[in-house]
Parts: C-alpha cells; sequence; structure tokens
C-alpha cells in the first residue's frame, strides 16, 4: 500500500502476546487523513491493546506501525507523541489538584524548550515562549467552552467535565492522530451530545484524524467515517458504518452465536 | 451649535461623533481567549459601517427588520448599529428560545435578515427559515462548526464586511448620506415582551424615545465616559437594549462582554463596574453564592460574618425607615466594613459600584437591604419596555425600602381611579408593530397603562403593590397579594421560585421550586444522598427545610397591618425547575400565573383538599423542542397552626 494517497496510519499485521493470551491477532487497518474511524468490539476484544500498540506502550511482537509514511513500529510513547499522536484514557488521568489551565499546559510541555534559569526567572525568551503558549491553549479553552472552570483544581470538576479538559490537554499537543479511549463513558445524554459535536468540531476545524473507541453505538453510527470491529483480537469487520452494521459476524460477535 | 447638537438624535449619528471625540476612547470591552480586548468609538463606527455596507450589497432597504440573536457580543451590537445606519429596524431576540417562539417573532416582524452569534442560532434560524421564507439572509460572527454548511444566504460576518469594504469603492458617500437620512421618528428598535399572558407583542420604540429617555436618566445619575458597565443581560430585553446600548452610547461609557454565561461572576470582578443593572433574579443569585460559600466557611469566620452582616442589615433597615442609630452597631459598623462587608461586595466585583439598579420586577425587601447594607448602593427602578425603560427611579439618598422613588424629569404619573399606575413621558412607545388592537389597550391620550396597581405617597413616592391583576382577595375578603409573598419566599437561598394561591380560596397555599444549587450543597453537608432534582425536592428533610423558610415569611407577614390574614397554610415543592422553554415563566423570568394554575391544576386541587400527596406527570420541552414525561408523587405539607 501506498503512504502518497492520504493514509495517515497503517497498521499491518500486529501481533500481541500477554502470556498466553493473544490480545491481537494479525490485525491490519489503515486509517486516511482527515477521517474520523471508530474501533469497536465486546469487552476484551483488544481496542485498547491496539489503541495502546499505536501510541508506543505496547510493542508489537510483528507487524508494522506506518504514521505519516514512516514506520515507526518500535518507537517509546514520547517519541510518538513528538510525532504527533496524542491521546485521552478510559479512566480520567488528569493531575488532580492542577488548575484547568495547568493541565492543558502540559499538553505543550512537548514543543516547550526549557531552560531552567530563565524559566525561574520567567525573562526573555521563557517569557515570550509561554505567553505563546499560553495563548494557543485559550484558543482551544474557548474551542471547547471551559472559559468558566479555566481556574478550578481538575479534580473537583465533575466527570463529564473532566473528560473534556482531557480532550483539551491531548489537543494542546496539536496532534496529527487524535486517539480517543471511550471519550463519551459514563456521560448522560446531554454531555454525551455535547462531546460528539465537540469531536466533529475538532475533526472539521483542525483536520485532526481521529480514532475512537466507543461502546454508544449510536454515537459510533453518527458521528465515524468507519467503523473497525475487533473481536477476540481479531479484526473482523471494516467499513462505513451503514455497512458494519448489516454485518453477519458483528451481530454474532455483539448478540452470541448459538453453539449446538 | 444648537444645530449640530439637535442633530445628534439618531444613534448612528451619535456614534460618529463620539468617534470624533473620544477616537480612541474605549467603547466596548470583550474578554476573548482569557484576554479583555478593548473596541474604540471608531472601530464601533467602522464596524457598523462595513456591515451597513454589506447589508446594503445585498439589497437592504429602509425599514427592513434584522433579527439579531446570541449572546452579548461587540459584533452584535456593531450589527444593530449598521442595521440603523440604512434605517433599518434590528429586532434582538432571546438567545435560549425555542424554534417555534422565534418563528413567531421572525415571522411577524417580517425579517429579511438575521444575524446571528453561532452554529447554535445559526441551526435555529435554519430550521424557522423552512417556515419564513421572508428570512433570506443568515449573517454568523463565530464560524466554528458552520464550515461546511452549503446552504443559500448563509454567510460569516467576516465575509458580509468585505462585501461592505467591496461596496464602498464604488459608493463613496453610501453610508454618510443614509445615515443623514435617518430621522428621530423613525423606528430604532422593535423589542418583543415576552408577556405573562398570549404571544409576544413588539414595542416599537423610537430614536427619539431611546435618546432622550436614556440621556435625561443619565443625566439625572450623572454618568460620564469614564463610567463602565457589564453587557450580560439579553440583547433582546429593554434594560440591556437601553444600557448597554442606547446610554452607553448617549452617555460615552464603556460596556464590557463577558467571556461567556458561566463567567459572568468572575469577569464582573476582572471590571469592577460602575454602573451595574440587574433584575432581581441576578441578585438573588449572587445572594445565593454568598450564603453557600459563607455556610461552607470554618465556624469562627462563619460567626463573624454573620454578626457583621446582621449588624448592617439592621443598621441599614432603620436607615431606610429613618429610624435613629444605636451607638453600639454604628460604633462598630465600621470594624464590619473592615473584616465583612468590604471583602464581600469586592469580591463580589462590586466594590466600584456608584449606581446599581434593581428592574424588571420588584425586589424581595430582604435582598435589597441585604446588598445596600453591603455598601452598594442598589436602586430600585420602575420601569417597562413601552416607557423605553425609565419611569421612576429611587434618587441617591432618598431610598426606602417600600416605594421605587419619583418620576424622572419629563414623566408625569397618575394613578387610576380602579388604582392602576398610569404615566407620560417622552420615551412612550409608538405602538407594538402590527397589533393596534393591544395598542389601544395600553396607551389612551398618551397615558400608558402600567397594569401595576399602586400609589403615590405623601412625598411623592411610587409605591407599587402587584400587578392589578394579580391582587386578589381569599374568600372571606383579606386581602392578598401574591408577588409580595413570593418575593419574601425567594429571600431564602434554598428558594429559588415560588408561586402562591389564594384569590377565592379559604387559604393560601404556595408551590416552591428549590435552588438546586444551595439545597444540594446543603443536603451533601448533611449527608443527604438524592439522584435527581425530583428525588431531591421530595425529600422530607427537605420539606422540613422549606417549612422554616414558610413560617419566617409567615413571621414577617404577621407584623403586616393588612396582609396579615393571608399567611401561608400548605405547601408543595414542584417536581420540576419552572422553565421558560416549558413556557411556565417568561425568559426574563416572571411566573405565568394562569400557565401555572392550568398546568398543575391537579396539585392546585390537591392544595385545597384533605390529601398529603399527590401524583404527578409533567411534560418538559427540551431546547431542541423535543419533549419528555416526567413522573413523581409529590409530597403535600401543611404548617402546624400557631
Amino acid at each position: 500500500m501506498s503512504d502518497a494517497a492520504g493514509v495517515l496510519l497503517e497498521v499491518s499485521g500486529i501481533s500481541v502476546r500477554f502470556g498466553a493470551l493473544l490480545a491481537l491477532n494479525k490485525v491490519s487497518l489503515a486509517i486516511p487523513r482527515g477521517e474520523i474511524a471508530a474501533i469497536i468490539g465486546p469487552n476484551g476484544a483488544g481496542k485498547t491493546t491496539l489503541l495502546n500498540c499505536i501510541s508506543g506502550f505496547y510493542q508489537p511482537y510483528e507487524g508494522t506501525i506506518r504514521f505519516a509514511g514512516r514506520d515507526r513500529t518500535r518507537l517509546s510513547p514520547p517519541d510518538v507523541a513528538a510525532l504527533g499522536i496524542a491521546r485521552t484514557f478510559q479512566n480520567v488521568a488528569l493531575f488532580r489538584g492542577m488548575s484547568v489551565l495547568d493541565n492543558i499546559m502540559t499538553g505543550r510541555l512537548l514543543s516547550m524548550r526549557g531552560n531552567l534559569l530563565l524559566d525561574a526567572l520567567w525573562w526573555g525568551p521563557a517569557r515570550r515562549q509561554e505567553l505563546e503558549h499560553r495563548a494557543f491553549v485559550e484558543r482551544i479553552i474557548d474551542f471547547l467552552e471551559i472559559q468558566a472552570i479555566r481556574k478550578t483544581p481538575a479534580g473537583r470538576l465533575p466527570y463529564g467535565l473532566q473528560k473534556r479538559v482531557e480532550l483539551a490537554r491531548a489537543l494542546a499537543a496539536e496532534p496529527q492522530l487524535l486517539l480517543l479511549d471511550e471519550p463519551m463513558a459514563g456521560m448522560n445524554v446531554e454531555e454525551k451530545e455535547d462531546m460528539c459535536r465537540f469531536i466533529l468540531d475538532v475533526n472539521s476545524e483542525f483536520g485532526t484524524t481521529i480514532a475512537l473507541i466507543e461502546h454508544d453505538m449510536g454515537v459510533v453510527m453518527d458521528i465515524s467515517d468507519h467503523v473497525i470491529v475487533l473481536d477476540y483480537g481479531r479484526k473482523i469487520a471494516d467499513g462505513p458504518p451503514e455497512q458494519v452494521h448489516k454485518d453477519q459476524a458483528v451481530l454474532d460477535a455483539y448478540l452470541g452465536v448459538a453453539h449446538d | 451649535m444648537s444645530n449640530a447638537a439637535s442633530s445628534l438624535d439618531t444613534f448612528p449619528r451619535l456614534v460618529r461623533a463620539n468617534a470624533e471625540r473620544w477616537p480612541r476612547g474605549v467603547a466596548i470591552r470583550e474578554k476573548d481567549l482569557g484576554i479583555w480586548q478593548a473596541y474604540t468609538w471608531r472601530d464601533y463606527l467602522e464596524r457598523g459601517r462595513r456591515i451597513a455596507l454589506g447589508l446594503a450589497s445585498l439589497g437592504f432597504v429602509r425599514g427592513d427588520k434584522v433579527a439579531v440573536i446570541g449572546d452579548n457580543r461587540p459584533q452584535l451590537y456593531w450589527a444593530v448599529l449598521g442595521v440603523q445606519a440604512l434605517g433599518g429596524v434590528p429586532v434582538p431576540l432571546y438567545q435560549d428560545s425555542i424554534e417555534k417562539e422565534l418563528t413567531y417573532i421572525v415571522d411577524h416582524a417580517e425579517a429579511r435578515f438575521a444575524i446571528a452569534e453561532d452554529q447554535e442560532q445559526v441551526d435555529k434560524l435554519l430550521h424557522v427559515r423552512e417556515r419564513c421564507p421572508r428570512l433570506e439572509q443568515i449573517v454568523y460572527c463565530d464560524p466554528r462548526g458552520l464550515r461546511a454548511y452549503s446552504e443559500p444566504g448563509l454567510q460569516s460576518l467576516a465575509e458580509l464586511e468585505e462585501r461592505g469594504e467591496k461596496f464602498a469603492v464604488g459608493h463613496a458617500s453610501y453610508f454618510d448620506d443614509e445615515v443623514a437620512r435617518g430621522r428621530a421618528e423613525d423606528t430604532a428598535v422593535i423589542c418583543y415582551t415576552s408577556g405573562t399572558t398570549g404571544p409576544p407583542k413588539g414595542a416599537m420604540l423610537s430614536y427619539r424615545n431611546l435618546v432622550e429617555m436614556g440621556r435625561i436618566a443619565a443625566e439625572g445619575e450623572g454618568l460620564t465616559p469614564r463610567d463602565e458597565a457589564m453587557a450580560y443581560l439579553p440583547m433582546a430585553w429593554v434594560g440591556d437594549h437601553m444600557l448597554s446600548y442606547a446610554q452607553a452610547i448617549v452617555a460615552g461609557f464603556a460596556i464590557n462582554c463577558p467571556e461567556s454565561g458561566a463567567t459572568v461572576l468572575a469577569d464582573l470582578k476582572e471590571i469592577g463596574p460602575t454602573y451595574f443593572f440587574a433584575p432581581p433574579r441576578i441578585w438573588e443569585n449572587l445572594l445565593t453564592s454568598v450564603m453557600i460559600r459563607i455556610e461552607d466557611a470554618a465556624w469562627p469566620k462563619r460567626r463573624l460574618t454573620h454578626f457583621f452582616l446582621g449588624l448592617a442589615q439592621d443598621l441599614e433597615r432603620r436607615r431606610l425607615a429613618g429610624q435613629p442609630l444605636p451607638w453600639l452597631p454604628r460604633l462598630l459598623s465600621p470594624l464590619g466594613r473592615l473584616l465583612v462587608t468590604g471583602p464581600l461586595r469586592d469580591n463580589l466585583g462590586l466594590r466600584r459600584i456608584r449606581i446599581a439598579y434593581t428592574a424588571g420586577e420588584a425586589i424581595g425587601p430582604e435582598i435589597f437591604v441585604f446588598f445596600r447594607a453591603l455598601g452598594i448602593n442598589v436602586k430600585q427602578l420602575y420601569g417597562m419596555t413601552e416607557a423605553s425603560v425609565f419611569v421612576a427611579v429611587q434618587k441617591d439618598g432618598d431610598v426606602r425600602l417600600d416605594t421605587v422613588g419619583t418620576p424622572l424629569p419629563g414623566v408625569e404619573i397618575k394613578i387610576s381611579e380602579g388604582g392602576e399606575v398610569l404615566f407620560r413621558s417622552p420615551g412612550v412607545f409608538q405602538g407594538y408593530f402590527k397589533n393596534d388592537e393591544a395598542t389601544r389597550q395600553t396607551v389612551e391620550d398618551g397615558w400608558i397603562h402600567s397594569g401595576d396597581a399602586g400609589f403615590l405617597d405623601a412625598a411623592g413616592h411610587l409605591k407599587i403593590i402587584d400587578r392589578a391583576r394579580d391582587l386578589g382577595r381569599l374568600a372571606d375578603g383579606t386581602t392578598f397579594a401574591p408577588k409580595y409573598l413570593e418575593n419574601k419566599l425567594k429571600f431564602s437561598p434554598y428558594v429559588k421560585e415560588a408561586v402562591t394561591l389564594g384569590p377565592g380560596r379559604p387559604y393560601v397555599t404556595a408551590l416552591v421550586n428549590i435552588d438546586l444549587g444551595a439545597v444540594g450543597n446543603w443536603a451533601e453537608r448533611r449527608g443527604i444522598a438524592y439522584t435527581s432534582y425530583t428525588d431531591l425536592s421530595q425529600k422530607p428533610e427537605v420539606y422540613d427545610l422549606i417549612q422554616q423558610e414558610v413560617l419566617r415569611v409567615n413571621e414577617s407577614l404577621r407584623e403586616d397591618a393588612v396582609l396579615r390574614g393571608a399567611v401561608i397554610r400548605k405547601f408543595l415543592i414542584l417536581h420540576k425547575e419552572l422553565d421558560p422553554d416549558d413556557e411556565e415563566i417568561t425568559r426574563t423570568r416572571k411566573v405565568r400565573r394562569g400557565h401555572v394554575a392550568q398546568k398543575y391544576a391537579a396539585l392546585i386541587d390537591a392544595l385545597y383538599a384533605e390529601r398529603d400527596r399527590v401524583a404527578v406527570e409533567a411534560q418538559v420541552t427540551y431546547e431542541d423542542g423535543r419533549t419528555a414525561t416526567v413522573r413523581a408523587d409529590v409530597l403535600i405539607r401543611e404548617l402546624p397552626a400557631r
């Protein structure tokens, strides 16, 4: 396959094993630039493992991952982040005692150049740099409509807002690819609708390619361009939502098959 | 000279004069991306000019109506100016209106253009346009989420302004010519009043109405270009139009647009306005936020705060009643100012206030005293849309608890034989748009029938008793003033809204809405678990809490010679919040009694029967127009006889 054809992420035949458990079994997929792709599947299907491989947290024992045309199967998470991949977590992972603003600022750390002395004095380039990054972060705060909680400690926020702050932090890294692990888990209907709109807006406004794991099928069908279905570590379907929705293998995986 | 001065009688001409006088003077600030961005009078004129020319290039003709909808944004104020420059009429709309309401007004006003803040409003307007084909062009300020829209007749404000620039090339004097054609008698704005009964009516206000009334009130209070105000109330409310648009232009002071609806309190603190306008609801919210924080404080702090607040309120009450002040509290009050009231006022962002108005509805006396006791110059303002806001206002140093002050210069007040307040002023509106019937009912020989029952006291102060229509008698003839009771109830931080019932009934009852924030916080501190608003509202502990508040109201009512018979006998806590989307209260939060009585007839019947609970089902309407049903068991609490 060629990378010139607008494919941002290409995963070819990766497998991951935890002891005797084959968590991913020769999974291949391609996510074109500018797309919203959903990864779905029953519990334990290997969705989060796949995301962890893409973000460099796990190393597959076979297969390759190419990002923006370069092979980067064996990179550490910081290197992956530097390449332009950011993520959010299934369980919110914010710095609870830090303000929302500071939490989002940490998303800019990769693009900051440190100098202990200048930073301590907040002088010259250090000051200029901080102001530039703050300006960028403010754009994200405005975008996600969280102005009112800018200075609130993250730990004091309701869950739905914490999820939004996490998204903000991921966006602060200006990623090309955004990985969202169950961005809507545990939210009420209204919060889900808000989150859907934000995801769609991020995609159209910043042109960010998005891969998300989600259980709410309504959400998946509404917002994704392309759905990838995993079951027991294998990919069982891959295509536009309408098509996947009718796929027999998918129905079997979700509803179970009678074993005679 | 006199010629030049007299020609400053429309807002486009006034803004042009301001731009010449104070080219670098700040006219509008907006907090955007975390920083207060300032726009000068020159910017105001320039942006208004570009918007006007952009509209002209789209075939705008004099008299066209333009719907304006969104939060308070500089762009929307500029758009109002731009429309007026071309002889058009802006029609500001409530930003939280549902489609049905928007459709009615856009259709009734015959709007050809709409200027909207963002995607949310554009989505609503696109639906409205399907039923109102007269609406041709929709212009939006914030392009987020709208880039992929390909509907015809939809463009961004930036695109419109660009068109304006191009149009200007061949039409160098177009703008000034159009501005010169404006006359003081032209309709400047149509404000739709939500009204507690019937469909909204569009009050037409002329430039003369707004400029003259704005000027009279501004001169009376000595407003100058150095003053600062917050533009945070809905642009569709005549109060915001008068203060943030008309008076700001006439007096040349700066208005400040908050970052979002949720940040108003924080933004208030950063700006420290000197001129502030708020309906009682905002004062109630401020009070609630203060009370919650006090209850959360450690007990020495709490005790100290309660002591000095009590002291300050007691002094203020005596001061307002004209009674002598006892020496000990007077001696202690500077200490209270230093330790409690001063810091509290600063914390609320109200330290620099010179003039604050409460208007739109009667304010509960306890709330009024509280803020005055903090040293904030809150004054009651009596007015209405049809009067270009101002009718009567309390003068500095002559503020009383039970009156709304004296008529402004140029305003005449008289009381009809039936006890209704009538007035005449330069601010009397041109009539309701396309509704001569209603106009005839409201204005007679230039006198406006306010619909309020009241009287002028010996000192010439106007005292409002209640809405003439609402004032009633119990079955045994006891006078009953619902608003008066409700305001007393709403003084409690735990009570968000209350509706009292009584006319023609044997005794008075109340429907109460709890304040989710305050009661939720109270319940958490006591370890009372709840799952939802409905669940919380029906907790026996919450009933006990509200009962204390009702008893307090009854206690103070027994001191009133006229109303002592009308104490509350039974109450219940509503299982859902009264909501403008359900047409239970207006967008300015006035209770629509008729509608509430009809909708909760089953509950009301139960209040007058020997029952202690009643099952209910209620329809709720979401902002997108969908409806759902809520079921609950509502308890009824009878107060112990005294």
